[in-house]
């Protein structure tokens, strides 16, 4: 195995690595631009907003088996950026809710939440997500200290959660193949940690 | 609202130019968006050009049925479709519809009638004279559409073979062939696709039988060469693209109620009250209106309620969804 990659050379790449993740958002500037979103340009946008949220959760999900099947721990500095990045398209997909299918009104959306279980699960995933994105920076790391990863380990919780949300949006029309995919992906990112890597005594 | 309106002009005389120009502009984007994001290749421009070609379709405008509301574009109803036999995108059955041979074409009327028969589609076509409506397609997803049909009361052909004291349901069995219908290898529906109607509502002035939209025969992605239109229900009713009416005693078991019974109910009547299980009916997006533009209230019958309500006088439209 090669040399190990220091920080320094991992934070370089963080600009690609952030013009990458970023690619969702410029296509949907670009289709938007170019009148290419389709019909119902709402749907399309709360749809691939939920679907690219839940690939940059994954991504986060994968550096740590990444990092330990490449023996390059210094991956680690790409977790929170592509964390982040997770966050954002799920805020950009819950705001489309909010605004397209909601109308920004309070009750209906309270509504919503309590009578749908997709919505239910899909707030539930969310709500933690944002506890992981407020204490996302340095000074948070430090200031919690062990309880930092207690707390971030929630995003296994998060991930489940979504992967359900997926799993119930698409089960009204028996079209899994996709929730399927997304479950495999999501319990291989899991099964790894817990078959490869057994908690070790602290 | 009065529907009567008259003078009429055509909306396929009227809009011909703006079509003529966003097809144009569809077609360049289709090529741009093909090269830039990969998706979708050439399938939007094969559509598009295939549209520009379909034949036209002559008919009289029925000034009983028209709306103020403003029509969808042509573009957005020959792209944006639920046809699963072509897969579960909005575009699929735009990129893949094309292949399905629509001739020859026949539809076997049949069960319980005096007169069973097997028609030519080229029969069909010229059973009874061509109106065009405007009717709101209101889908169960809660998106709605306004668009210019072409056809016949669908009353027409039923009678024609004379339905017997039986005949209490009408059941329509649509196209199914593997070869050229890619959605099918997924386990969906149990295909053919299957939908029906209440006798009382099959013979309903508003039901229509569909050769054309937009002054032209039908594209495939629509449910070419002939499908039915019931405005006040939801559109998964209209099946598209029909091989066979069945008359029948019993109520039909239909491919959504077989697949998902607490989503999708026999009647399907469009009804803001009745909320679907994982979203309200309350409210729809109109196609076509804009990303700002609100949402709009659905209207109970889909805005037919003077014309339909009395079909289901004294039924619990939330038990009968």
């Amino acid at each position: 195995m090669g040399r190990r990659w220091t920080s320094a050379e991992v934070s370089r790449t963080k600009p690609l690595v952030f013009l990458l993740a970023a690619y969702p958002l410029a296509r949907w500037i670009w289709l938007g631009w170019t009148g290419g979103l389709g019909a119902n340009p709402p749907e399309f946008l709360i749809r691939s907003s939920g679907l690219w949220a839940l690939v940059a959760l994954w991504l986060t999900l994968a550096v740590t088996p990444l990092r330990r099947l490449l023996g390059q721990p210094a991956l680690t500095g790409l977790r929170r950026m592509l964390g982040l990045f997770a966050f954002f398209y799920t805020v950009l997909h819950l705001l489309g809710w909010a605004w397209w299918e909601q109308g920004w009104s309070a009750p209906a959306m309270w509504n919503d939440i309590m009578t749908r279980t997709f919505i239910t699960v899909g707030t539930l995933a969310f709500l933690p997500m944002v506890a992981l994105a407020l204490t996302s920076t340095h000074g948070w790391m430090r200031r919690m200290g062990r309880r930092w990863q207690d707390l971030h380990r929630s995003i296994y919780v998060i991930a489940v959660l979504s992967a359900w949300h997926f799993w119930l949006v698409r089960a009204g029309k028996n079209d899994f193949a996709e929730p399927y995919a997304y479950g495999a992906v999501l319990a291989l990112l899991l099964g790894l940690r817990m078959l490869a890597w057994p908690p070790r005594p602290r | 609202m009065s529907m009567i309106k008259p003078p009429h002009i055509p909306p396929s005389e009227i809009t011909s130019e703006e079509i003529w120009q966003s097809r144009r502009r569809w077609l360049r984007l289709a090529g741009l968006g093909a090269v830039t994001v990969g998706a979708g290749g050439l399938g939007p421009a094969i559509a598009a050009a295939a549209e520009a070609a379909r034949s036209p379709l002559a008919s009289t405008p029925n000034p009983a049925y028209r709306l103020d509301d403003r029509l969808t574009a042509e573009k957005d109803i020959t792209s944006y479709n639920n046809f699963y036999e072509f897969g579960t995108g909005k575009t699929d059955p735009m990129e893949y519809a094309g292949d399905m041979k629509t001739r020859p074409w026949t539809v076997s009327v049949e069960g319980e009638v005096a007169k069973p028969r097997v028609f030519d589609i080229d029969d069909l076509l010229r059973l009874a004279p061509m109106e065009e409506r405007i009717y709101r397609l209101r889908c169960v997803e809660a998106w709605s559409m306004v668009i210019p049909w072409v056809g016949y009361p669908l009353s027409a052909l039923l009678r024609e073979v004379q339905p017997t004291g039986n005949a209490k349901y009408v059941e329509f069995v649509t196209a199914l062939s593997p070869d050229t219908m890619p959605g099918v290898r997924a386990g969906i529906l149990d295909w053919p696709y299957v939908e029906g109607l209440r006798m009382d509502e099959a013979m309903h002035p508003l039901s229509l039988l569909v050769f054309g939209l937009y002054g032209k025969l039908l594209p495939n992605q629509d449910g070419a060469p002939l499908r039915v239109a019931v405005p006040w229900k939801y559109g998964f009713k209209s099946g598209k693209s029909i091989v066979r009416i069945r008359l029948v005693e019993k109520m039909p078991m239909t491919s959504w109620v077989k697949a998902a019974a607490n989503e999708y109910g026999f009647y399907a009547n469009v009804n803001p009250e009745v909320p679907h299980p994982r979203w309200s009916q309350a409210t729809e997006r109109r196609i076509g209106d804009g990303f700002f533009a609100p949402r709009v209230k659905t209207l109970m019958f889909n805005g037919y309620a003077e014309q339909v309500a009395s079909l289901y006088q004294g039924m619990d439209l939330r038990r009968y969804y």
